[in-house]
Order: C-alpha cells, then structure tokens, then sequence
C-alpha cells in the first residue's frame, strides 16, 4: 500500500520538486556569481511560457519522440518508487534516452545532430557506473529489487563507498552540469547553441524540461538509497545527503570549463574502475 | 504563476553594427546588471525566442538573414530595436549599401536610442518590450480559440 503512496507522490510531486530544485541551483548559482538571480520560480515560468507559444515543428514525428521519452522517464520513476527491479528501471532509463536521442537527429539539424551524438557518447560514459552500481546494491543485499534492498538495518554508504562517489560522479553528467554539458547546455548560447534541443521549440521544449525534472528526482531518490535503512531517522540524513549532493553538483557546474568528450570518456571510465570496480571485487572477497 | 511575462528569452541580431551596441547588449547580462533577474535569457536560437533584439542597421545582404529569423520565431514575439543604427540607420545612414533601420524589413516595437544604447535604456527597452509581449500573447491566445471555434463549425456544418 504504501508504495502505491509513494509512486502517485512521484507522479505529482516530481515535477514540481524537480522545478524548485532547478530554480534554487538557478538562486545559488547567481549568488555565487555575485549577481541577483531570477525569482525562485523562474523555471516554473519559462515552462508555462513555453506551453503557450505557438508550435512549430520542424519534424513532425519529433513530438512523438519526445511523448515517448517523457512516458519511459516517468515509468522509470515509478518503478523506481515502487520498489520494483533496479537493473530494469536504469534499462528503461537508457531506452528513454535513445528516444530522445532520436528526437534531436530526426530533425536533422547539424546542431542537434551533433548534440545527439554527444549524448550518446554520454550515455557510454555514465552506463558502466550505473551497471556497477546496481551490481553492488546485489551483492551487498542479495536482492534487484528496490523494495528490497531498501529493507536494510544498515545504510549502503558502509559497503559502497566508491560506487556511491562513482555514481555522484556521473550524476554530472546526467544532470547535463559542466565540465560534462557537452550535449545541451543549461545556459544558453553556449555549447552548439543548445545542442540536442536546438530544434525544439514551445510544448516540445516545456515537455523535455519536465522530463528532466522527473529525471533528477528519480536520479537523487537512488542516492537517497545509499542512505535509507529500517530506522526512519534515515530518511532525513537521506534527505540531507541529497540536498549535499545537489549543492555539490552546483559548485562543481560553477568552477568548471567544459571539457572535450575524449577527456570525459576517460575520467569517468577510470574513476568508475578505480572506485566502483575495487569497491566491488573488496565486497566479494569480505562476503 | 501564469504570468508569461515573466520570462522572455531574447534573440540577439547583430545587423551592420559597429559592434559598440553589441557590447552593451552583453553588458546587460554580466553581474552589474543582470538581466537575468528579470527571467531574461540570450538565447542563440529563434525557435526558443520571444524577443528579437536586433542591433545595427540593415544592408542588403542581411536583409533576408533577418526576414529569416524573424520568421522562425513562433508567436507571441516582439522586436527590439538597439541603438540609432538599428532605428534610423545611424551614422551608417547614406552608404551605399544601407537599406535604413530594421522597421524597413520587419515590424519593430520599440526603439531604443542611444550611440552606444546604455545598458540602462537597453533594459528599459525590454521592459517595455514584455508589456508588448503580454498583449500578444492575449491576441494570439484569442486567435488560436476563435480559430477553435471556426473549426469547430466547420466540422458541424
Ligand atoms: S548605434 Fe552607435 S554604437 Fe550602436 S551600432 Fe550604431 S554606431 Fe555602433
């Protein structure tokens, strides 16, 4: 029953958390840059700006696209809440990113076909953390399934340390932050001049902005599981981690230049190896 | 919270500028004066844009560039024009190959003066420019329902 609670919270709730939580990066950005910044709700905003212009399509099987990429994200999600099987929830996360990969080459714009490309340069960087990390909720638990593994007296961080800082790592990339905004940048008029949503325009762009949102509470909610145990105090340190976390992601978008993908692909390949790989074959050999 | 005002995302031209405009147009998004307080954000694509800054004067050759970008702006949008090149045509006026302002090949909606425009007046052009932006919005909103309704019969009919 209370799962259910949780999945409909997710579907309501997400966006709009999602939406705060972009809007408090765009504040503490500003403040780091010594500037005012835009009103807390400024991406709520921009998004209902966007659903009231006029659509133009460039390509028309691109809404489609889009729908599907939003559809998958929020089934990730759900089935994240929900307790269901890890290993799925990140393989559809992968399907809902080739969707949006197609999105961005249908309408074959050299802009956003570069920037779609990049993406999946991206999606090679991120997915063997991803896969290591899922691995190591196994072997630590014995168990896939987020229900699960979040029955736990003992917090995850004490076993997976380095999958945990492997999956911050990427949790960069995924959240499009520089140095690893190679694809789209969230400030405009940079990389590739937005790169893969170059040819989106109005409802099309608003829905890739929800997406996103979606996407980074899903994302903050499997670092929340490094943290969840039986004691329901947990989940205020789980809270607090997050938002650790976020802040984190926010310093590191602020003191960084964008790097080129060759250098990513091997920083990341290489942290993955040296902290989540040894992580892993230390947890094999003590269990 | 349905305030579209509240975030116009502009689209900067640079006509036959002499660059001067140009800078103090990025002036307004540097800390001093951050315009992004006002939810404004430069972006380099028309098909995210609201408002069109176009600075410098129109010549022959980029007459069409900037029929183009207008045209690929989806509506409501409004057009902002900065500094006297971009008005009148400025000091570049009289050469041979200057077609005058930016009103000689889109519709303009406000004016900006100012040789370089400061970056003061700039912001109050767009200011002006959101108020613009929030009318025709009402009007296309407007449009787009009556268009509803004359399909709508249509289809009874
Ligand atoms: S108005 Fe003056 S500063 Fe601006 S583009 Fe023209 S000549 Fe340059």
């Amino acid at each position: 029953m209370s799962k259910w609670i949780l999945v409909i919270c997710y579907i309501l709730l997400a966006p709009f958390i999602g939406g705060l939580l972009e809007g408090i990066d765009r504040k503490i950005s500003a403040k780091m840059q010594r500037r005012v910044g835009p009103p807390l709700l400024q991406p709520f905003y921009d998004v209902i700006k966007l659903f009231n212009k006029e659509t133009i399509n460039v390509a028309t099987a691109q809404t489609f696209l889009i729908l599907t990429y939003f559809i998958l994200m929020v089934l990730t999600g759900v089935m994240f809440w929900a307790g269901s099987d890890m290993l799925m929830c990140f393989f559809i996360l992968s399907t809902a990113a080739t969707f949006l990969y197609f999105a961005a080459v249908v309408t074959s714009s050299p802009y956003s076909s570069i920037g779609a490309q990049r993406e999946l340069i991206q999606m090679m960087a991120y997915e063997p953390a991803v896969l290591l990390t899922c691995v190591g909720f196994y072997l630590a638990a014995g168990s896939f399934n987020v229900g699960d593994i979040a029955q736990t007296s003992v917090s995850y961080l004490v076993y997976l340390p380095g999958c945990f800082v492997a999956f911050v790592f990427i949790l960069t990339i995924k959240m499009r932050k520089s140095p690893f905004d190679t694809s789209t940048s969230h400030h405009m008029h940079q990389e590739l001049v937005k790169g893969l949503t170059t040819e989106m325009g109005s409802k099309n762009l608003a829905l890739f902005q929800v997406t996103e949102w979606y996407e980074n509470v899903f994302l903050l909610g499997v670092i929340g599981l490094f943290v969840v145990n039986t004691n329901p105090i947990s989940i205020l340190a789980a809270v607090l981690v997050i938002l650790a976390v976020y802040f984190l992601e926010i310093l590191i978008d602020n003191s960084s230049a964008r790097m080129k993908w060759q250098d990513m692909l091997k920083i990341t390949w290489i942290l993955t190896f040296f902290s989540a790989g040894v992580n892993l074959v230390v947890l094999m050999i003590m269990k | 919270m349905a305030n579209i005002t509240r975030s116009p995302w502009l689209l900067h031209y640079d006509g036959s500028s002499c660059n001067g405009c140009d800078i103090e147009v990025l002036a307004c998004l540097t800390p001093v004066y951050d315009a992004e307080r006002l939810g404004v954000m430069n972006t380099g694509d028309p098909m995210q844009a609201d408002i069109l800054l176009v600075t410098g004067g129109i010549n022959s050759q980029n007459q069409d560039t900037v029929k183009q970008l207008y045209d690929q702006m989806p509506r409501p949008k409004v057009v902002v024009a900065v500094g006297v090149c971009a008005c009148t045509g400025g000091v570049f006026k009289d050469c041979y190959n200057i077609l005058g302002g930016a009103d000689t090949t889109i519709p303009v909606d406000v004016y900006v003066p100012g040789c370089a425009a400061r970056p003061q007046a700039i912001m109050d052009g767009i200011i002006k420019a959101v108020g613009i932006f929030q009318q025709r919005s009402n009007e296309y909103k407007a449009q787009v329902k009556e268009k509803k309704k004359a399909a709508k019969k249509g289809a009874q009919n």
